[in-house]
């Protein structure tokens, strides 16, 4: 009697444990057992050779010394695109703007919902899926007076938060790459009937 | 365990069929490819036979202020002006900005942001600017 009570216990222990891993495995796999580091890395706020390179890419110089004509022309640009102007400063030739945006991909969220059957039938408890729901797309815009060349630099930043279905922030992250940032100066251009030259 | 088996054979299944319809980009949605930007900026503009760009501005504010709308930024250098009103559990932003047209016009260009998605539909502007038409005691006009 107390023996069969045992092996019942080690047989429940052993199902208990093989769940628990699988369910571990599953929430690496997901990518939600990711580590975050709480001190500032030495390499942090540091110049490095690809600053310039991504200065150059995110930089373009228009022919033209009125730098009030280019901001009005990244204005139109930007509500072009979806964006409204949270912040903006024509002295320092800074324009802040956002958007909001699903972030629904529906394989995650087929995913999530999967994950969540599986870990509720596994542990017992009810288990809410979990995914990405919207985005807050950020964008900066500067300009500079380029006096020597008469011109007008203008260089732009993206970065974005992305937010669950349970209203917390799940990813922050910089956005851009070379060809956005190529279609971003040729809206400028054609918007300033100007050309964009590189540095 | 057979459960679980069916479970992930209902993993394989829904991914399968979800990767295969595709999904937008966050690039895409970065610069709003998906939308007709076209389309959408003949409905967010109107001309005004005027050249007083802050009196326009200042109108700009009292009418959003009387649709409800709360402002977040504004600026007469840039000629852009911020504002948010909440509707039930999710809000509307917008956005306003107004330059010159010529020798005799100015340009004002009205967008609006609604449940994570640029509001586009032309009849929401068209309200706008007839609120704003009658504050400026001035005809909205649209342009091609």
């Amino acid at each position: 009697m107390i023996l069969e009570g045992a092996r019942a216990s080690t047989e429940r222990r052993d199902k208990y444990r093989s769940q628990l891993v699988i369910l571990w495995v599953v929430l690496c796999l997901f990518g939600l057992g990711g580590c975050t580091a709480t001190t500032v890395q030495p390499e942090d706020m540091r110049l490095t050779p690809e600053t310039t390179a991504k200065r150059q890419s995110q930089m373009r110089i228009f022919d033209t010394g009125n730098e009030a004509e280019v901001l009005v022309a990244v204005v139109a640009v930007l509500q072009d695109i979806g964006f409204l102007i949270d912040e903006s400063e024509t002295q320092l030739g800074v324009i802040v703007g956002s958007k909001e945006r699903s972030a629904i991909q529906p394989a995650e969220v087929a995913a999530s919902y999967t994950l969540a059957i599986v870990a509720t039938l596994l542990t017992g408890e009810a288990v809410d899926p979990v995914y990405a729901e919207r985005q807050t797309m950020r964008v900066s815009v500067v300009t500079t007076p380029v006096e020597e060349k008469n011109g007008t630099a203008v260089r732009v930043n993206f970065q974005r938060l992305v937010f669950t279905n349970k209203g917390n922030i799940s990813r922050k992250e910089v956005l851009g790459s070379d060809e956005i940032y190529q279609e971003f100066f040729a809206k400028l251009s054609k918007s300033l009937f100007l050309e964009a030259h590189s540095q | 365990m057979r459960a679980i088996g069916m479970s992930v054979r209902l993993v394989l299944i829904i991914g399968a069929a979800v990767v295969s319809t595709g999904c937008i980009s966050t690039e895409a949605r970065l610069l709003d490819a998906d939308t007709s930007q076209v389309q959408l900026r003949s409905m967010q503009v109107r001309a005004f036979d005027t050249t007083d760009r802050e009196r326009m501005l200042r109108t700009v504010v009292a009418t959003l202020q009387d649709l409800g709308f709360v402002l977040d930024a504004g600026e007469v250098g840039l000629g852009t002006v911020s504002g948010t009103r909440y509707i039930d559990t999710s809000q509307m932003r917008i956005t306003v900005s107004v330059w010159p047209r010529g020798e005799s016009q100015l340009l004002v260009r009205a967008s609006c942001e609604l449940r994570r998605k640029p509001v586009e539909d032309p009849a929401t502007y068209q309200r706008f600017f007839t609120a704003l038409s009658k504050a400026v005691f001035l005809d909205a006009h649209e342009i091609e």
